[in-house]
């Protein structure tokens, strides 16, 4: 287990404010990109990179780290944000994203940038890979403690190829593979269950032989107490499901699903015009003024 | 014409010995794994027809049973590779690359891992199963993926060296096999060199009408029939067999056109995008010359006996000749 103590919630808590402010900056450089899922993911990047995964930033092939495995690639601008700041490489670097020559490409590209495990961006493949890893650990090692860490979305679980994985995982009783989910409800489309219900998902997984879990995917504690809890997990898969806030951290973009695939400057302007919305982001994240605070800090 | 002398002696004899060339691979596949301890083996619930049970059997900690999911069978696949793993994925061509395409390209190819994509029962020559399970597009979607190899091995023993080449070479390779049993063409002792193609038979004097034919996996006997007869007829003769489709031994290819009247491509696939595509595509810019296409003509295949359909679809010696002949009337 991982008993944070509180000043270690509030370093983490201050390193995601930081991401979150990189990631407004680059996705205005771009001018393109994902601006909802990066943000509410920035806590659980923030956790698992510093503080949860087995890595060395300064030796990224590492061959006794455990493996993250992006699998909606969309979101990569979370994970670019979280490698640099954690020192993969240059946090200048982050402002060029999608350039022409970038080694940040809109979508993760595995050989561009130190710390990339897996080309993701095709949605439901990435379950499958960090499964292929979790068995190929386990040829070598029956007791191994490196674990694969998959970060998913919830609407890619519609794609057929995840419940291929999830089912063949169940089977193979992989213990090293746990499995996060951000379940912030919304797609491009719409919310997810208009779209395509994905409910009751703690059934079905369970159905799959899956130890389930569900968290606030925005309170360290509960985060880290429920991966360490997984890590625990005896000859079973393990998923977090992390009900989170899509653009959380800056409010004129939480819970609002035409921010799924728009940066500030060009989203909806029912709040915040264009013009004013990368700076009105980077207001909130600056003087913490948004609802990012939570109970641990108040 | 001379005719290789690596090649079966009793090449033109009748009671040619014939095997299927999945065969060759399950044999390949046993002497891989037990040269190399990173290699394993994954089925889709095809593991006997793909004969990678010989593999199973032996190494059962080294194999991983799927289920009918070819989607997530290629990327588990690259998972394994991202371990240090040689990972072969075997099911029938129709469905792994067809069914997979995606995840080939991007979680193998455009990931860069090691993986080994084994394409079986491709081809018309499938037979009675029927259309739905002849693949004759996997050589099109393949060659057009970047830093993806396509082999398309013509027995038993290319078949065999195809694969333990394969597992030394770091990087996604394709080979097609088929199912029925083909004409033993080659012998254990003849030569498998990556990227080239093999000259079986050779124009030794100058004739008036001369043909390069270039063909590659299970149609390789029907072209040396064909080459045979051909020269009887008068005709100068040369077949290039390429194993290798993919990178094409353009070298050879260019030599080929520059010394015969007429190329004529013989493979059991769609004429649009396979070998007969890649010579067209390769000679219409380095030095534009007459190609003919045999293969299937924008059609599915259909349920019969292999050798029926290979006739029916045009496919067979008599179709190379016939062909050949309206190349030189026009």
């Amino acid at each position: 287990m991982y008993n944070l103590s509180d000043e270690e919630v509030r370093s983490l808590e201050l390193s995601a404010n930081a991401i979150r402010q990189s990631i407004i900056e680059m996705l205005m450089a771009a001018g393109s990109g994902h601006t909802a899922g990066p943000l509410g993911m920035a806590d659980i990047f923030t956790l698992l990179y510093f503080h949860i995964l087995k890595h060395n930033p300064k030796d990224p092939d590492w061959s006794l780290r455990d493996r993250l495995v992006l699998s909606n690639g969309h979101i990569c601008p979370v994970l670019y944000a979280t490698l640099a700041h954690r020192g993969y490489f240059p946090v200048e670097e982050l402002l060029t994203l999608r350039e022409f020559g970038s080694r940040l490409q809109g979508h993760p590209h595995r050989g561009s940038l130190p710390g990339i495990e897996t080309s993701s961006g095709p949605l439901g493949s990435g379950l499958s890979q960090a499964l292929g890893m979790a068995i190929g650990l386990r040829m070598d090692n029956e007791y191994t403690s490196q674990y694969v860490y998959c970060l998913m979305s919830d609407g890619e679980l519609q794609e057929g190829q995840t419940w291929e994985a999830i089912m063949m995982a169940g089977k193979e009783r992989l213990h090293n593979l746990v499995a996060i989910i951000d379940r912030n409800g919304i797609q491009i489309d719409g919310d997810t269950e208009d779209v395509m219900p994905l409910e009751p998902l703690r059934d079905k997984f369970e159905s799959f032989n899956f130890d389930v879990q569900e968290v606030d995917g925005h309170n360290m504690r509960m985060v880290a107490d429920a991966i360490g809890k997984a890590q625990a997990v005896y000859s079973q898969p393990s998923v977090i499901i992390a009900h989170t806030i899509p653009g959380k951290g800056v409010d004129i973009f939480e819970r609002d699903y035409r921010w799924h695939g728009n940066p500030p400057g060009k989203g909806p302007e029912n709040m915040v015009k264009k013009s004013d919305q990368g700076k009105e982001a980077l207001r909130q994240l600056r003087t913490l003024s948004g609802s990012i605070k939570n109970h641990d800090l108040d | 014409m001379k005719i290789a002398s690596h090649l079966n002696p009793k090449l033109f004899q009748d009671g040619i010995e014939r095997a299927p060339n999945r065969d060759g691979f399950g044999d390949g596949l046993l002497e891989a794994g037990e040269k190399n301890l990173n290699v394993v083996a994954l089925s889709a619930d095809l593991t006997e027809s793909t004969r990678v049970n010989l593999f199973a059997d032996k190494f059962p900690e080294r194999f991983v049973q799927c289920g009918v999911a070819e989607q997530n069978m290629a990327s588990v696949a690259s998972g394994l590779a991202a371990m240090g793993k040689i990972p072969f994925i075997a099911s029938y061509a129709m469905f792994s690359p067809g069914r997979s395409w995606e995840q080939i390209r991007t979680t193998i190819a455009y990931n860069d891992q090691n993986v080994k994509i084994i394409g079986a029962h491709s081809g018309v020559s499938v037979g009675p199963d029927g259309a739905t399970h002849q693949a004759i597009e996997d050589i099109a979607i393949m060659r057009v993926i970047p830093n993806m190899v396509v082999l398309a091995p013509c027995d038993i023993h290319e078949a065999r060296k195809a694969v333990l080449w394969a597992t030394e070479y770091t990087g996604p390779v394709y080979i097609r096999l088929g199912r029925s049993p083909v004409p033993v063409v080659t012998t254990k002792e003849s030569p498998f060199e990556f990227g080239k193609g093999q000259l079986l038979v050779e124009m030794t004097e100058h004739r008036k009408n001369t043909i390069g034919l270039i063909t590659t996996g299970s149609l390789v006997y029907e072209a040396l029939l064909a080459a045979k007869e051909l020269d009887e007829a008068g005709f100068g003769v040369s077949l290039l067999h390429l194993p290798t489709i993919k990178p094409l031994d353009t070298e050879a290819v260019l030599d080929l056109a520059e010394t015969h009247d007429l190329i004529v491509t013989v493979e059991e696939h769609q004429k649009i995008g396979g070998l007969g595509g890649a010579i067209s595509e390769f000679l219409s810019e380095k030095r534009p010359t007459k190609v003919i296409r045999i293969g299937v003509d924008d059609e599915f295949g259909q349920s019969g006996e292999p050798d029926k359909l290979i006739a029916h679809y045009k496919m067979d010696k008599n179709a190379i000749i016939d062909a050949v002949k309206k190349g030189f009337l026009r």
